[in-house]
């Protein structure tokens, strides 16, 4: 599935809850299957800067694909970089370059895009987008 | 609710809003506090009325503005009992005022092998321009340790005092934990060494009524924005004496006495730590919500926040999952606490969604979160026109995330 394909999906998914409660609720489910980063990458060099939360993301290149794994010790954020995992996850690095990723705010999670947010969301993405970038070098 | 307390409330239009569709729960106030009415009034009626560069303008627009502006620093003077008015410097805020002051006392009165006392519980503006400073001038920065509580242990602030400390810089109320520091005590001893004293005042100014004569500190610096006035003004009170021997911080227009490039000479007092064109609005702002405080009594709202923070602190014990940092006998305004097993950024994301505003995270304070063995809290930090009933808001609050992440 393609990536905006993923994000449709998720925007489904999300339309389903009019309460924020449930919306929350969801997240915190959604956090829980999120692919959990090995043991050696949970480290500094894999800990992403400006978050309130720390959050550890990791990507390795598999058949052309790169593959993120990740875990946080908020459970929301958690959430958060579980739905981001499940659009990026899997595809080429320069797919994931181009990404805009404008789910985030068809769902609602507008509130923790700005960029001095505390969760992070920015960094994140932005470090999903130098690991594409290092691969993309490497194979050029 | 008292019926005083009611009234003072009424001052705040920001108060009345709802967010996520329940009405507003401010309790970042020791982030910034709301601006009631007159202080708005004020700004809008300098922009309306009067606005004009002030200092050598001959026109009657600039000579308003500057009586206004010079009035207001009578009245800030008066406000922390300083001596004269020449010793309150119009900065942008703490922040702004500490940097001032590591940068001139530095250059002017600190060699090698000095040293500077800080504390294990300052905000980072109270430690990193003096570690600047250590660094341009290879002086050596100590730090006075706390117990578990939360409280500085003052044997070893004896200990570390000798004949090289020349600076000694203390907050008045510790931003994260709520601390009231004996900055008597503190003052007493360092002048023994004849070393020089800072008090931080950002988190004070707003709830404690200062005397700065009395306590006898060499400085003391504030932020506007903590006391219900703009954002962007603060001062730095310094005693004359000492302004007087050290050097100006930046030069620029309003800071001089005469230019040539041959030489230089810089105004008097104040004006000589005031390079360029000065907020205006920010000061007026500032006499407004002094005014502001004068009025409504300092002491009586130091009572409202006291009888508020007390009631929250015995509601927050009984909740057997939250804990509080930072218990020290005399606190100010601040309650941090943590919920076990919950993240404080979980938790003040969901407090947000329920219309309560707090902050979460180490405060600008990681040494002290560091000393503590966490990594943050969740904290909420109240000003006068907070109420019980928005204690209890909290607490329901505080229930319901803990029911949704079990």
């Amino acid at each position: 599935m393609a990536i905006g394909e993923k994000e449709q999906e998720i925007i489904q998914e999300f339309l389903l809850f009019e309460d924020w409660m449930d919306k929350y609720n969801y997240l915190i489910e959604l956090g829980q299957s999120i692919p959990i980063i090995e043991d050696k990458y949970r480290n500094e060099s894999h800990l992403i800067n400006g978050c309130q939360s720390r959050v550890w993301i990791s990507a390795e290149m598999i058949d052309g694909k790169m593959i993120l794994k990740a875990d946080s010790d908020a459970v929301i954020t958690k959430g958060i970089v579980y739905l981001l995992i499940r659009v990026l996850s899997g595809e080429n690095p320069n797919d994931i370059l181009n990404a805009e990723l404008a789910f985030l705010n068809q769902i609602g999670l507008q509130e923790h895009l700005s960029p001095t947010r505390a969760n992070g969301l920015t960094s994140m993405i932005k470090q999903i987008k130098l690991y594409a970038l290092a691969f993309q070098t490497k194979e050029n | 609710m008292d019926k005083n307390q009611q009234q003072l409330i009424n001052q705040f239009p920001i108060l009345k809003q709802k967010i996520n569709k329940f009405p507003l729960v401010y309790l970042d106030n020791a982030a910034t506090t709301q601006k009631p009415q007159v202080v708005i009034d004020a700004l809008v009626d300098y922009y309306t009325n009067f606005n004009s560069n002030i200092h050598r303008g001959v026109h009657k627009l600039s000579q308003k503005a500057t009586e206004a502006h010079e009035q207001a620093r009578i009245t800030v003077k008066d406000f922390i009992k300083a001596s004269s008015s020449k010793e309150i410097v119009f900065t942008k805020g703490t922040t702004d005022s500490i940097n001032l002051l590591a940068f001139s006392l530095g250059e002017s009165m600190l060699k090698e092998n000095d040293e500077i006392i800080v504390t294990e519980l300052e905000h980072h503006s109270n430690i990193v321009p003096w570690q600047m400073l250590c660094e341009r001038k290879n002086v050596k920065l100590k730090v006075i340790p706390v117990n578990d509580e939360g409280e500085l242990l003052l044997d070893e602030y004896a200990n570390l005092l000798n004949e090289r400390t020349k600076i000694v810089a203390v907050g008045h109320v510790s931003n994260a934990l709520g601390t009231i520091n004996p900055i008597q005590e503190i003052i007493d001893l360092a002048h023994q060494y004849k070393a020089l004293v800072l008090i931080d005042g950002a988190q004070a100014i707003a709830h404690i009524p200062v005397n700065v004569q009395e306590l006898d500190c060499d400085f003391y610096a504030f932020s506007g924005h903590k006391m219900y006035a703009p954002m962007g003004i603060g001062v730095l009170y310094g005693k004359k004496h000492l302004l007087e021997q050290i050097q100006p911080y930046q030069g620029g227009g309003e800071m001089i006495e005469s230019v040539t490039f041959e030489k230089t000479t810089y105004n008097e007092l104040p004006f000589k730590f005031e390079a360029g064109t000065p907020n205006v609005e920010g000061v007026l702002g500032l006499e407004a919500a002094i005014h502001f405080l004068l009025k409504e009594d300092l002491n009586q709202l130091s009572k409202f926040e006291s009888e508020v923070l007390n009631y929250a602190t015995e509601q927050l014990n009984k909740i057997s999952r939250v804990k509080i940092i930072g218990n020290a006998a005399k606190k100010a305004s601040v309650l941090s606490f943590l919920i076990d097993g919950i993240h404080p950024y979980d938790a003040g994301t969901i407090l947000d969604q329920l219309g309560i505003a707090v902050r979460t995270g180490n405060h600008c304070a990681e040494p002290i979160m560091n000393r503590l063995g966490i990594r943050g809290t969740i904290r909420a930090s109240f000003a006068a026109y907070n109420t019980k009933e928005e204690v209890d808001r909290l607490v329901a609050a505080i229930h319901k995330t803990i029911d949704m992440f079990g």
